[in-house]
């Protein structure tokens, strides 16, 4: 029964990259939902672009829902409470909200009708979507597609390459009627020709569940595919995921509307069906917490805006733990103090026992940085060039092609911290101008 | 609770690969035709191997005390060298002269030019060809297998190209029974300690398969013998172990095939037509000084590269 031909191979060459370990081991566990917080953090900026403006005063009474924040220009995303209760306190870069443990949803929400194009934008940009895969980029921005553009494919990115992480896989397999609706919604209101859902080979259980989508009855004329990608590490970064699926490379400084295609991770879809149909936005985000130091990992699913030691202590943590990772362990950033609050664009929170070794020997050029890199960048050379202060070398050895998937670190020998160059030699080139 | 959580930059991860592990594999690889060449040419050949290892080591220890850099010798990198150039050596040279090359290997040739991943050439090859040149007569006295007397005979590949007759054998020639170096006799013991290192992932097949195949190919249209030429001389050893030195090798795979066809291509013209017997180490010290202008032109651009107007 299943037509078998319906599941492609990558178009692309096979990607540079890496072979990292998968360490998925909270991929068959259901999610655990966390009872309720007392206090939530909400940051203005959970995005990329400008932070929003707040837009309640301390001791007012909110709602699961309500707006607390409203985007401050185009590149910007609304932030909404996640919890009931009072606002305690209006910092001058979050909103404290003391809950009152009820979960009440505000009454104004209501089901968002969607029939055009310029309504699915406004529906992202009402329900305070951002990328969910990490980035954080505001979806109303992505879905804002300008006149003369033609989109011919909907990628739908779930490859999920970091390990650990397994929050898209989860949604995928308890959501699967918001993904696929949400998919058919996408293509139907912005009139997309293809869409292309795009998994790693190592998730088999998602590839049959989302095949069922892929032969769908509402899928008439053959067009929503689904793809096996290898699994190699930075599959789901977004110029990757477009060349694997479709053969098309984003040029430099371009956007993959100016190849034809709009990349959506497959948990901010159906986030986004879940807002057109019930009208609550994005408060609360399922998380995968892993790690060396997590004996009991799990997915859950928290409010926005939650410290991140309430999550650890919800889960359990190893005491000897010493780094607490925003994200997953190649991209993910290191936060400073557990009080942090988790944020929209969080996918993980991984929880790291051992710090990394801190020897590093000479570059021994054998060249791993440079074959492994997705962009076909020279690390190494940017590193030689940084420490002997080449600084105008920086601009020919194409150093703002980085997207810092870390590949290069991962895998020196000499154990370098290549990725961290690549960085500062970003920097150098900013401050040079 | 307020704990000092570490912070560092992404990412969090790293392979298990160290330098001094990669150096590590080198030297298992090495080991068996090291082995032999001691079984094949008795007790002499050890006591070669264990001056060139012992005073590579001690020259890149001191080097570092004096010059008080940080202490590199226990990245195993100079015991590969000294491996390597032992190798490469007669059992019969006298024991001074493999410090000399010791010396050349480890201080003017790595340590003069910055150390680990600064030197330009090989300096296990190097020093075999300063030693070659200074002591022609010392480095060629080979002996026949399972002979203890230092009687100098001619090596299947002089009499290849030579007038002499050879008696050695292709089989002879692929398991090692024959005249040589302490550590290129051995094709066999070579070839699976190169399979080793490509399986790790230490070397890349790109830049041996390219030189023997080079070699071969040439051989074959001259209409010689090619198992002979193939499986004699320091083809092997060099093309599996020496040519693939990081440092002084290309990085991109096209880069690779360029260094390895033209070191085969100078191989075969050395050997025919130049006045030595054996050209595999000065075709790999030329490309290895012609590695930089080879990594120049390979030089791939980036994913979507967008070409910048100059002058902005």
């Amino acid at each position: 029964m299943q037509k078998k031909e319906k599941i492609l191979k990558a178009k692309g060459k096979a990607l540079m990259g890496t072979f990292l370990p998968h360490l998925k081991g909270t991929a068959e566990f259901e999610t655990v939902v966390m009872p309720s917080v007392a206090e939530v953090i909400l940051p203005f900026s959970q995005h990329i672009g400008a932070p929003a403006k707040p837009v309640v005063e301390e001791g007012q009474q909110v709602f699961v829902g309500t707006l607390v924040a409203e985007a401050d220009g185009f590149v910007s995303a609304p932030v909404h409470s996640s919890v009931s209760g009072t606002v305690k306190k209006v910092n001058k870069d979050s909103v404290v909200i003391e809950s009152d443990g009820n979960m009440t949803p505000d009454e104004s929400l209501a089901p968002f009708e969607v029939n055009t194009p310029q309504d699915l934008a406004e529906a992202a940009s009402k329900c305070g979507l951002v990328g969910l895969g990490g980035a954080g980029f505001p979806t109303k921005v992505k879905l804002s597609i300008k006149e003369g553009t033609v989109i011919d494919t909907l990628i739908i990115n779930a490859a999920e390459c970091e390990p650990y992480i397994t929050s898209d896989y989860r949604e995928c397999m308890e959501n699967y009627d918001d993904v696929i609706n949400g998919i058919y919604l996408i293509k139907d209101v912005l009139n997309i020709p293809n869409a292309i859902i795009c998994v790693e080979s190592n998730k088999e259980a998602a590839i049959k569940k989302l095949y069922e989508i892929a032969t769908d009855v509402r899928d008439t004329d053959d067009s929503v595919k689904l793809m096996r990608l290898q699994s190699k590490y930075p599959q789901g970064a977004e110029k990757v995921i477009i060349y694997s699926a479709t053969g098309r490379k984003v040029p430099a400084g371009k956007l993959p509307s100016d190849v034809g295609c709009i990349v959506m991770n497959i948990t901010s879809i159906a986030t986004l069906y879940r807002f057109i149909k019930t009208g609550m936005p994005l408060v609360q985000k399922r998380i995968t917490v892993d790690g060396t130091a997590v004996s009991d990992p799990k997915n859950v699913i928290v409010p926005i805006g939650t410290p991140i030691k309430e999550v650890l202590s919800f889960v359990g943590v190893d005491d000897d733990y010493s780094e607490i990772i925003m994200g997953g362990p190649m991209m993910g950033v290191d936060v400073v103090s557990a009080e942090a609050p988790i944020e929209k664009r969080n996918n993980a929170i991984t929880v790291m026992k051992n710090a990394l070794p801190e020897t590093t020997t000479a570059c021994i050029r054998c060249g791993r940085c440079a074959n492994t890199c997705p962009m076909k960048l020279y690390p190494a050379k940017v590193d030689s060039a940084i420490s002997f202060s080449l600084y105008d070398n920086l601009n020919s050895l194409n150093v703002n092609y980085c997207m810092e998937c870390g590949c290069c670190s991962y895998v020196c020998p000499a154990k370098r911290p290549l990725t961290q160059t690549m960085r500062l030699a970003k920097s150098i080139l900013r401050r040079k101008k | 609770m307020s704990k000092i959580l570490n912070v560092s930059s992404s990412p969090h991860l790293r392979h298990s690969d160290t330098t001094q592990g990669i150096m590590l594999d080198v030297v298992i690889a090495l080991v068996p035709a090291a082995i032999f060449g001691c079984v094949v040419f008795g007790w002499r050949a050890a006591l070669v191997l264990a001056v060139c290892i012992a005073s590579c080591f001690i020259f890149e220890f001191l080097w570092n005390i004096i010059l008080k850099k940080q202490q590199s010798a226990f990245d195993l990198s100079a015991i590969v060298t000294g491996l390597l150039l032992g190798m490469n050596l007669p059992s019969t040279i006298p024991l001074w002269m493999a410090v000399v090359g010791s010396f050349v290997a480890i201080v003017i040739v790595k340590q003069l030019f910055g150390g680990i991943g600064h030197n330009f050439a090989n300096p296990a090859m190097t020093a075999r060809i300063v030693l070659m040149v200074s002591f022609p007569v010392a480095m060629t006295s080979y002996i026949e297998p399972f002979t203890v007397d230092a009687v100098s005979s001619a090596t299947p590949l002089a009499a290849l190209y030579g007038d002499a007759a050879s008696a050695v054998t292709v089989k002879d020639a692929f398991f090692g029974i024959q005249g040589g170096c302490i550590g290129e006799t051995s094709a066999f013991l070579l070839i699976i300690g190169g399979l080793y290192l490509v399986l790790r992932r230490v070397i890349n097949p790109i830049i041996p398969v390219c030189f023997i195949g080079t070699v071969a190919l040439a051989s074959l249209i001259a209409g010689q013998n090619v198992g002979l030429c193939v499986l004699s001389g320091g083809l092997m050893l060099g093309a599996i172990y020496m040519a693939t030195d990081y440092t002084t090798s290309p990085t991109t795979n096209l880069g690779k095939a360029i260094f390895g066809i033209c070191c085969g291509l100078i191989t075969f013209i050395i050997r025919n037509f130049g006045a030595l017997p054996e050209g595999v180490s000065y075709s790999i010290l030329l490309m290895n000084i012609l590695t930089p202008y080879i990594n120049r032109l390979t030089t791939r651009k980036p994913f979507g590269y967008v070409k910048v107007k100059e002058g902005k």
